[in-house]
């Protein structure tokens, strides 16, 4: 029998991703033989240090875990605290959150659409580069990011770890006038999208679909609020899963392995999965608004979406959706009485689940009867979908493998970026390395 | 005239233990952007670049704290290869919210977050840049103020000292004409301890200052826990305000230690 070449793909440092990781990827012939997302950035330990912490601080300290989704990690902690405390905030106050939430997705996703993964498409190193060639499509992407970053800052004082978000709802709540011109600007973000999912659209894809198992929120038939997820929901799954948040940990598993600073998530039985915008979009297609549903159909978007590369579409059509969906909240509000329920310390635990732009995120906090954190628990969406990162590599390099050294660690990073994994969120975890021997 | 034609500068941006918030400022500043990237040249900046030049680098932002015996040894090479150091964030001028370790056992958070510890290798202190090398410029805030780092790489470029107060936040409310809320209101705020910068946010949002852009030039940190007493705060109330996303800046962790002991 002839000995096989074996050769091996190597990226230390990816670019485009949020914190520092690397990838490995070893063959052997046609055969994959090892697929490892490495993830060198250093931990932090806030499930450690969160102990001790009085509940109202919470917030602004899992803010910090990430620099891109600290809305995320704030309404994560907020609904985890006020179930263990017994508190449902709703009517206005809830609406603002999910306000919120819009303004983080619309900055998120257009960083993403934009800045990191159309560069790959285009064979562009960065945005920059690319806005050389393209100066009207970068100027699109930055003032439609820029009108995302605007509803943060209005409703959170900032658009990096916002300091208006507190157990109960918020610390002060704005008036209908201070909305009048951000609704204006979000009636030309609305367009932006639409032409960012026109623009994507045209971008050549590899044909690479697989049989996912998607997780991701959902409100059951028949809830009062019919809505494309965000803070609420039940985890749902194309596989039959159909539970309540606070079975998560009873449904999932984190494994550790040496080559990661991030714990990564398993779905018993079922194995790995996938969170984020293709899992959400896929289980939620019919809660879209007309609009975003037509953006997709208009792009070639069937209800479901398999093909990983094709999340630049799907984040694109998101957009659309959330600034549609701020603009209904905006039109519909009315400032309410109090900027925040009120709150009193009892000793239990509570649940949070959220929709991340990158995916579920859960937290799980343990109070003492003074409102003290006794243990804190927190899975980010990027550490959930490590190992379909790696699961993706490992299926798509055999067919690419005739490509051109440096174009087929090129697309391997593509197909690590396709998920925007967030390093600093999952080490609270990325280097390529191909190895052929 | 010269006829030589001017070499853009060269700016990089490293990251160690971080949140990425504060790299992200830069992006953040989508109607500078890209008149900076006009007027020099993004040698290295994995976040937003697959092009990662080697240095020397005229201008060097680095985000994050030094929390491995890789990171301390990347610094000391970040160092030889930067012309002009700048740290910007609470973590690469202060430790991070990371540096809450500082006052624990680290093994014992290994154990807490990750089910096999010997996997993780980690310094026992989340320290700041300047405890490692020299640092000609840090930036505060938790995150940074974009508009202050695109003053700083403004006045670098031009060879002039950047206009970066190291007054208190309470200077930036008294120009905003807040009322104070923790005299009128009996709020604890860290505003008359901490660098402005913020441009007063928190009491603008009814809430006290929660220090996120570290100690001011120079605090008078007694007489703020002093105040915090009275407002009816605990010693271990005190010693948390102290110890958060700035707690390894020695005047907060001197404040801290302080209230912890008494």
């Amino acid at each position: 029998m002839s000995k096989q070449p074996a050769r091996t793909i190597k990226v230390d440092v990816l670019a485009r991703v949020e914190g520092e990781g690397g990838l490995y990827v070893k063959l052997k012939g046609d055969q994959v033989q090892d697929v490892k997302l490495k993830i060198y950035e250093p931990p932090r330990f806030f499930e450690a240090f969160l102990r001790g912490r009085h509940f109202s601080e919470v917030p602004d300290i899992v803010a910090r875990i990430c620099g891109i989704c600290p809305v995320a990690y704030q309404m994560s902690a907020v609904h985890a605290i006020e179930d263990a405390l017994g508190v449902k905030v709703d009517g206005q106050l809830r609406a603002l959150r999910r306000l919120l939430y819009c303004g983080e997705w619309i900055e998120s996703h257009t960083l993403h659409v934009y800045m990191l993964h159309a560069p790959d498409f285009l064979g562009y190193q960065d945005a920059i580069q690319m806005a050389k060639e393209h100066p009207a499509v970068v100027q699109r992407a930055l003032q439609l990011k820029k009108a995302g970053n605007q509803i943060v800052t209005l409703l959170g004082g900032r658009e990096i770890h916002p300091i208006n978000v507190r157990v109960g709802g918020f610390y002060k709540v704005p008036s209908r006038s201070e909305f009048a011109a951000l609704a204006e600007r979000l009636k030309w973000a609305r367009d932006a999208a639409l032409k960012t999912v026109r623009f994507v659209a045209t971008l050549t894809f590899p044909d690479f679909e697989r049989d996912y198992v998607f997780v991701a929120l959902r409100q059951p038939e028949g809830h009062p609020f019919n809505e494309y997820p965000f803070n609420e929901g039940r985890l749902f799954s194309n596989g039959g899963l159909d539970i309540p948040i606070g079975e998560y940990e009873a449904n999932f598993a984190e494994e550790h392995v040496q080559h990661s600073n991030a714990l990564r998530s398993v779905l018993k039985p079922h194995g790995v999965y996938l969170v984020g915008p293709l899992a959400r979009y896929s289980l939620n297609f019919d809660r879209l608004s007309p609009l975003a549903q037509e953006a997709a159909r208009d792009a070639g978007l069937g209800p479901v979406c398999r093909n990983p590369f094709k999340s630049i579409i799907v984040r694109s059509v998101e957009t659309v959706y959330a600034c549609d969906e701020a603009l209904r909240i905006i039109e519909q509000y009315e400032r309410p009485e109090k900027a925040a329920f009120e709150i009193h310390p009892r000793a239990a635990t509570g649940y949070g689940c959220t929709e991340a732009p990158r995916g579920i995120l859960y937290h799980r906090y343990r109070l003492d009867e003074e409102g003290a954190v006794l243990e804190a628990k927190i899975v980010p969406p990027t550490s959930q979908n490590l190992r379909i990162i790696e699961q993706d590599l490992g299926q798509f390099v055999p067919k690419f493998l005739n490509l051109p050294e440096a174009d087929l660690r090129w697309q391997c990073e593509q197909a690590v970026r396709n998920y925007d994994p967030c390093i600093s969120c999952a080490t609270h975890c990325l280097r390529v390395e191909i190895d052929r021997g | 005239m010269s006829s030589k034609v001017r070499r853009k500068p060269r700016i990089a941006v490293f990251k160690l233990a971080s949140c990425d918030g504060c790299q992200l400022s830069l992006l953040d500043a989508e109607d500078e952007l890209l008149s900076v990237a006009g007027a020099l040249d993004i040698a290295y900046f994995p976040e937003a670049s697959s092009a990662m030049g080697k240095g020397p680098y005229d201008i060097t932002l680095v985000e994050g704290s030094v929390t491995t015996h890789h990171d301390a040894e990347r610094i000391q090479e970040i160092r030889r290869q930067s012309k002009t150091l700048i740290t910007i964030g609470a973590c690469a001028t202060a430790g991070g919210i990371q540096a809450l370790r500082n006052w624990k056992d680290v093994d014992e958070f290994i154990r807490v977050v990750y089910p096999t510890p010997k996997f993780i290798v980690t310094l026992k202190l989340s320290t700041p840049i300047a405890e490692h090398v020299p640092v000609d410029f840090e930036l505060r805030g938790c995150p940074i103020n974009k508009h202050q780092l695109i003053e700083l790489i403004t006045a670098t470029l031009a060879g002039r000292k950047p206009n970066v107060p190291t007054y208190s936040v309470c200077m930036e409310c008294k120009r905003k004409g807040n009322v104070c809320i923790e005299v009128a209101q009996g709020v604890a705020c860290m505003g008359p301890v901490t660098q402005a910068g913020c441009g007063a946010l928190c009491p603008g949002f009814d809430r006290g200052c929660y220090g996120c852009y570290g100690p001011m030039e120079s605090p008078n940190t007694e007489s703020l826990s002093n105040q915090l007493r009275i407002l009816g705060r605990n010693n271990e109330e005190i010693t948390r305000a102290f110890r958060s996303f700035n707690a390894w800046a020695w005047q907060f962790r001197k404040a801290s230690e302080e209230s912890e002991r008494t």
